[in-house]
Parts: structure tokens; C-alpha cells; sequence
């Protein structure tokens, strides 16, 4: 039987035919966790063992409240650093090292045909390295660390092709937000999505990050782009250990495919307060901002930063906003550095902030204000997500925030050509 | 069996909505997550929600984060079950994991309104509304239901390892 990618990991991890809809157990290959290890390690601590079973396969990265923004959140990093220390935790990446997703696969743990489990919803991210990797609970993470396996079930399988070429200043970003206002905040519940065609092919791994990152907002268990020329590149002197790329097969039983034309595709902003609030840059263009914030996990990478960076280069950004720019990464931020990136922003009159997560989950560096917009580069806009319940969020592109903090209005990125 | 009056609340209910983000990692004592219950939805919840009523949605409830108080919040207020036309996945996951159980029933849902008092049976897989109309309902696979029986994965697990 032609299997999905979903159906091809979870037979191989299973030893026998597993089809979608099926639930096994299995044993994941690398965990991910970052700020939340302390209440893992709480319950973890419940079990009553002395270390976890197989410290080699997580990888712990402080990335949401860092530096501390209070005792409580120093205090927290602290049990982390502790917990790390009692299990001899190698991959532990300090405050300052960037945000969980961009560590992950920048340090080379995101591998093809690998199970990676972590406890974060945006785990998704690295199936655009061709791993099928999943987002699952804090409890989850301590069971496996006591054990080693997890229920899992094999989800069906929603391919989307993607064809034509993207226009000027219109990005992944853009179809992926086109994606999810078609399709729904539940268009892809509970289902491993495939993308795939030739503008896939021809998308950047970042670029991939970025679809695979956002299709957690449609629902999805995982996403997926077949490991390429481009995936080896990218992992290329960076991969921890070999790798078996494990591709679909053809005649595969999808739940649906959906076909998608980039081709005339307008820059997207999604609207308050929900991700599938998706409209086309023009009809939110004009809206006042008070702040704007490039980064995240979504886009927080170099080609990001440049992008942004060339929009602004010998421009002022409007004074009425806040323009904080938070690289994705300590890499991505010496990268920037060394390319004069960093210094076009600061020039321009952003604010260069820390690797991290930043403003993004509403914890510290950019809350709003009741009755302040924020337009951001990020995956989520919910009410109250980044501070009062009575601020609104948008969410756009890189060249989307660069152009609209020009003028403190959303603003179409065509209309202001780097 | 559960026997419960009903919370009702709409589509897409997200986990931000059912335990904000700017408590997940300074909240840990049960009372006090439980006091956060739905706060950004419904205010009234949290502080009238009785032991063994149901929260009833629309499609996708839970999506968003991954944090797992969403679930926990709602176990902890004494919640008996969630009934919804469908639910994300980590919330399912999360809850199945609290010893939360969850009801797939979206036939159901319309049938349902605030302040009724509806019948769960997990055994036959049956949903009994106000109105005296039935809905089956799959029932979990067999993994799943263990977890349930445990109380949750942590007293599972306990379980597992003791059995060892
Ligand atoms: S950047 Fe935002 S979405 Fe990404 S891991 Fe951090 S908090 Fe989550």
C-alpha cells in the first residue's frame, strides 16, 4: 500500500504497517522543551526516578521570558538550570541563544525521517526539514522522560500543492496566511499537511520554517516538505548524525489535496483576534499602529532581517511606533550584525532587541497597552496574546512590517519599494 | 455516566481565551488555576462553576497553545467532561492526559444550551440532551481509555513503571 509521509515515519518508528487513524506507541528521537522544564521536571519529579531515560535526546532552550523579566521568571530558569545539571543535560541552550525552533534546527536536531516531540505547539516548524515532529503537553514530556514512548495517532494527510511564481515583495508568509484564511483556524485539525509543487521547491528552508510553523494555526499535527537539495545544504556541516530521508509515496491516500496558484498573490495581514482573519494587505492598509514588532519563530530569520533591512535602509521609521526587531537567534543576530543589517534597523530608528521569543506570548519586552495595535511577524494575533485583552494584533510578513512602520499605518509593501 | 448542567460557549475557543498566557508560568497552585478558569471568555465561569458540570462548544475548541493549564484549569474547577463538535489536538491530548474526558458530538451541540442539564455515557457512547434527544458518540480507543481510568497520564505512568 502507497503510503503518506505520517503513515511511512509511523510504520518505520512502529517496526509494522501503521495506517492513519491508527494510535501506537512510539519512541520519539529527539524532545524539545524550553521555559516550561520546570513544570516538566515538577511532574517528571512525581515518578519518583532518579534521572531521565535518555538525557542524549533532549534539547532544552530558554527562549520565552529571557533575560528574566521577574523574580518569579528567574526563579524558574533556575529549576531548569538545575534539572539540566541533575541529568546531565548536553543540549541546554542558555537565555540568549534565540528562540526554541530556530535553535533546534540551526543546530542541526531537525533531521529527516527523525520523531521529534516537543512541548510547544509551534514543533511543527520542522517538518520543513523532513522530520515528522509534533507539538504535545508539559505531562507528555515528563512521561516521556520517564519512559521513553508515547501514545501517539497517526493522523491523516492533507496535501497541498503549491504552483506560479510569488510577485514582488509577497512571501511565503503570504500564502501561508492565504492558506489558513481559506482553509480556517481548523482546516487542517488533527492532520499531517504535505506542501509540495514546484514553488515549494523552489522556497528557501527558512521560507519552508515559516509554512511549516504557521500550519499549527489550521490545526495541523505536523506539516512537511520533502528533503531536497536545498534541506541537505542547509544541514550540511550543521546535522548531529546521519539521516534516512523518508519521502511520500506516490498514489498515497490523501485526505484531500488542495492546489494553490502564488501567482498574482497579494501580500495578507490577518486580522484581529483570530489567524484566519485574513484579508489582502489593502483592505487593512491605513489602520494606525503603535507598535511592530520582526521576529519570532515565524520570521525572525537572516532573510527576515534583510528583507526588513532593505526597506528601511536610509529611511526613518514614523514616530508615533515602535519598531522592536528581535533576531531569531544568537547566529542569525552576529549574521545580521556582520552584514550591516542590524545597524540599516537601528539607524532607521528600530529598536534591537535580544534573541527570544520577545513580546510574541505576551510575557515581557512590548506588552500593549488597552487600545494599542500591534502588527507583527509572529503566528498568533488572539485576544489578549500580547497584553491587554483591549489591544489588537495583526500579523503580516517581514516586507509588511518594514513598509507599514514607515508610515505607523499598515501599509502595502508595493507601494514603498526598497 | 456523568449527569451535568452545561457552560455553552461558541466555536474556536482558544486556549488563551480558557487560561490567558500571562499566567502559565507564574500559576501553579490548582485553586489558583482553576480561579482562572475561561477568565478572558466568560468572567462568571470561575466563580460559578459547580463539581460535575460540562463545558459544551462549537468546532475546534482548545486550539491555539499548547499549554497544558488549559485543560487542567478546566479539571480542577471540577469540570466532568468537555462536549464539543471538535477539538484541537494538543487540547485533546492535554485533557485525555489531565483525566479530562472529552466528547466529539457535533450533531449534538445545537441540541444543547446553556443552564441544561445533560447525560454522558462513556460506556455506550451516548450523549442525552435537555430535551430528551440521544446522540452517539465514538467511543476512545482502548490506550486512551486506560489513561482515563488511571485518573490521568501521571498516575498512569506511576502505574506503568510500578508494574516494571
Ligand atoms: S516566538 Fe512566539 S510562537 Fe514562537 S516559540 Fe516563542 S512564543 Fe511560541
Amino acid at each position: 500500500m502507497p503510503q503518506t509521509f505520517a503513515e511511512k515515519i509511523f510504520s518505520r518508528k512502529a517496526g509494522r504497517p501503521v495506517a492513519a487513524g491508527e494510535i501506537v506507541v512510539l519512541e520519539p528521537d529527539r524532545l524539545l522543551s524550553h521555559d516550561n522544564t520546570a513544570a516538566i521536571a515538577a511532574t517528571f519529579g512525581e515518578f519518583g526516578l532518579e534521572r531521565i531515560v535518555d538525557p542524549d535526546k533532549a534539547v532544552i532552550v530558554l527562549d520565552h521570558c529571557v533575560p528574566a523579566a521577574t523574580e518569579k521568571y528567574a526563579q524558574n530558569h533556575l529549576e531548569i538550570r538545575k534539572f539540566v545539571e541533575a541529568n546531565d543535560i548536553e543540549h541546554f541552550f542558555d537565555v540568549g541563544e534565540g528562540v526554541c525552533h530556530q535553535v533546534f534546527a540551526e543546530q542541526g536536531f531537525a533531521l529527516p525521517g527523525e520523531l521529534v516531540l516537543g512541548a510547544d505547539s509551534h514543533t511543527t516548524t520542522y517538518g520543513a526539514l523532513g522530520a515528522f515532529a509534533a507539538g504535545i503537553g508539559r505531562t507528555e514530556m515528563a512521561a516521556l522522560y520517564a519512559t521513553g514512548e508515547l501514545w501517539l495517532r497517526c493522523p491523516e494527510s492533507l496535501r497541498l500543492e503549491v504552483t506560479g511564481e510569488f510577485g514582488a515583495d509577497v512571501y511565503p508568509k503570504d500564502l501561508v496566511l492565504y492558506i489558513i484564511g481559506d482553509q480556517g483556524a481548523d482546516g487542517a485539525l488533527y492532520r499531517s499537511v504535505e506542501f509540495a509543487g514546484p514553488t515549494v521547491a523552489a522556497t528557501s528552508p527558512s521560507g519552508r520554517m515559516t509554512l511549516c510553523n504557521m500550519a499549527a494555526e489550521m490545526g495541523a499535527k505536523n506539516a512537511y516538505v520533502a528533503p531536497d537539495e536545498k534541506t541537505r545544504a542547509f544541514l550540511a556541516g550543521r546535522a548531529r548524525r546521519t539521516f534516512d530521508e523518508v519521502l511520500p509515496d506516490d498514489g498515497a491516500a490523501y485526505e484531500r489535496t488542495l492546489s494553490y496558484d502564488v501567482a498574482g498573490l497579494e501580500p495578507r495581514v490577518a486580522c484581529p483576534h483570530t489567524v484566519d482573519n485574513v484579508v489582502p494587505v489593502g483592505e487593512a492598509a491605513g489602520t494606525r499602529v503603535d507598535q511592530i514588532v520582526v521576529g519570532t519563530c515565524t520570521n525572525g530569520r537572516i532573510d527576515d532581517l534583510v528583507v526588513a533591512a532593505n526597506i528601511l535602509r536610509n529611511r526613518r521609521v514614523a514616530p508615533a511606533v515602535r519598531v522592536l526587531v528581535f533576531p531569531a537567534s544568537r547566529a542569525t543576530y552576529l549574521e545580521a550584525l556582520g552584514i550591516g543589517a542590524l545597524a540599516t534597523l537601528a539607524a532607521a530608528g528600530c529598536i534591537i532587541m535580544n534573541p527570544g521569543c520577545g513580546p510574541c506570548l505576551g510575557a515581557h519586552e512590548g506588552i500593549l497597552a488597552a487600545g494599542e495595535v500591534c502588527l507583527s511577524t509572529a503566528n498568533r494575533n488572539f485576544r489578549g496574546r500580547m497584553g491587554s485583552t483591549e489591544a489588537e494584533v495583526y500579523l503580516c510578513s517581514p516586507a509588511t512590517a518594514a513598509a507599514s512602520a514607515l508610515h505607523g499605518r499598515i501599509t502595502d509593501p508595493r507601494t514603498v519599494r526598497a | 455516566m456523568i449527569k451535568g448542567k452545561v457552560w455553552k460557549y461558541g466555536d474556536d475557543v482558544n486556549t488563551d481565551v480558557i487560561f490567558p498566557g500571562r499566567y502559565t508560568y507564574t500559576v501553579t497552585d490548582p485553586g489558583e488555576i482553576a480561579s482562572h478558569a475561561l477568565e478572558d471568555l466568560d468572567p462568571a465561569f470561575a466563580k460559578n462553576v459547580k463539581p460535575g458540570d460540562v463545558v459544551v462548544a462549537g468546532k475546534n475548541f482548545g486550539c491555539g497553545s499548547s499549554r497544558e493549564q488549559a485543560a487542567l484549569c478546566l479539571k480542577y474547577a471540577g469540570v466532568a467532561a468537555v462536549v464539543a463538535a471538535s477539538f484541537a489536538r494538543i487540547f485533546f491530548r492535554n485533557a485525555i492526559n489531565a483525566g479530562l474526558p472529552t466528547v466529539a458530538a457535533p450533531e449534538a451541540i445545537p441540541h444543547i444550551n446553556a443552564g441544561d442539564e445533560i447525560t454522558v455515557d462513556f460506556q455506550v457512547g451516548e450523549l442525552t440532551a435537555a430535551d430528551g434527544s440521544s446522540y452517539k458518540f465514538t467511543a476512545l480507543p482502548p490506550e486512551v481509555i486506560g489513561i482515563l481510568e488511571a485518573g490521568g497520564l501521571v498516575p498512569y505512568v506511576k502505574k506503568e513503571l510500578a508494574n516494571k
